[in-house]
């Protein structure tokens, strides 16, 4: 737990940020464009779908990300519980945004891809409705947090909140393959490696990677707000006591 | 034990607990959870007539009737047993034999009328050439799944 208390201190953590955004920044522009050229203009189209497919190349990441960044919320909300620290509370609350606009995302994608391949906009399935659940998961989690007079308590709170929807995650990702739904099961990430032609997987992956690095540049920056935040905070209450 | 140790412990048998209760409360819940009904549950008389509910599988090869105009017959099958459906409307796009499909609608006598068909796809995504290779070399898999 060391190496999390260096890291955890605000002023380096400020420090570090400013170095590397450029970099992510950098990183983010490069995924995104080659990206977004290969999904939508040179990969080719698919046997069944034709060119409905690159709607995958959004559709499929941003669920990726929705689920990402659930995970990264529980993993920090179980750390600023339970080592109480300052930082991982702020992640919390600095990537719920995020992924909620990410299953947002999904969720409008999807029901515009299912309406032509399915035949219809939306439907009450396993795999659909456990990510209509995770999506207000995170409204709940915005809402309670800021619920409270006492900002500690409305952390603390939120953070089991989190912690108790975590049950979610797994669910989502397998409700594919434990019960018959509309939803075809998974075709990258599996046992007997992806069914997706290579062609095909090379620009969903940098979509992929390229949404990684969005949700890292946004968070360098939302941190860094968010403890200068603080900052003013503590000077106004010292302000107000004199 | 530190109070971080008792932290810790708390939040990892409570998970624990969670995840063990929302597996028997997903598991009582099965059969309401599950999307369509298979053509063998039908055989095996888990539905009654008149019940309304959704019927999924493949569309069974060389099954399919258009010739009665806007009503189509197919037959719906998951390679066991297979059930003839009818169906008045516009079918989706992916609607073909060998392709999966959920149907929305009641039994009566024996035939399944439905009022809604919606085409399931497969996980397998490729270029157009690459599915005619496979055909052509024998090693097409995607439809018998």
């Amino acid at each position: 737990m060391n190496i999390l208390h260096r890291f955890a201190n605000p002023t380096r953590f400020q420090r570090l940020s400013k170095k590397i955004e450029p970099w992510v920044l950098v990183l983010m522009l490069l995924t995104m464009g080659s990206g977004l050229y290969f999904a939508l203009f040179s990969s080719p189209v698919d046997y069944q779908q034709g060119h409905t497919v690159r709607i995958m190349y959004i559709h499929v990441p941003a669920a990726w990300m929705a689920l990402f960044c659930y995970t990264a919320m529980a993993i920090a909300a179980a750390i600023s519980l339970i080592w109480k620290h300052g930082l991982a509370d702020i992640a919390v609350k600095a990537t719920a945004p995020i992924g909620a606009a990410f299953t947002f995302l999904a969720l409008v994608t999807g029901s515009l891809w299912g309406k032509p391949m399915w035949g219809t906009w939306w439907v009450w399935d396993a795999r659909l409705t456990s990510v209509l659940v995770l999506f207000f998961l995170y409204l709940g989690y915005m809402a309670l947090r800021d619920a409270f007079d006492d900002p500690a308590r409305g952390a603390k709170s939120s953070a089991i909140l989190v912690l108790v929807g975590f049950v979610n995650v797994p669910i989502i990702k397998f409700s594919v393959d434990w019960w018959n739904t509309l939803h075809q099961p998974a075709s990258v990430i599996r046992m007997d490696g992806p069914t997706i032609h290579v062609d095909m997987l090379m620009p969903l992956l940098l979509m992929a990677f390229a949404f990684k690095f969005y949700y890292l540049w946004v968070m360098l920056v939302r941190i860094r707000q968010e403890l200068m935040a603080q900052r003013i905070r503590a000077l106004k209450h010292r302000q107000a006591i004199e | 034990m530190k109070r971080k140790h008792k932290r810790l412990t708390f939040v990892g048998v409570a998970l624990v607990l969670l995840a063990g209760a929302a597996a028997l409360v997903l598991s009582a819940f099965e059969e309401n959870i599950v999307f369509f009904m298979s053509p063998t549950d039908i055989a095996a008389n888990k539905v009654s007539e008149n019940q309304r509910f959704r019927l999924g599988g493949l569309v069974e090869e060389g099954s399919v009737d258009r010739s009665g105009g806007e009503t189509v017959t197919f037959k719906v099958t998951d390679i066991t047993n297979s059930v003839a459906v009818t169906y008045t409307g516009i079918l989706p796009d992916l609607f073909r034999e060998a392709q999966g499909v959920v149907a929305e609608g009641r039994l009566k006598n024996g035939v399944f009328v439905a009022d809604e068909v919606l085409a399931k796809h497969d996980e397998t995504y490729m270029p157009p050439e690459v599915a005619d290779a496979l055909k052509k070399s024998g090693q097409w898999h995607g439809d018998e799944k």
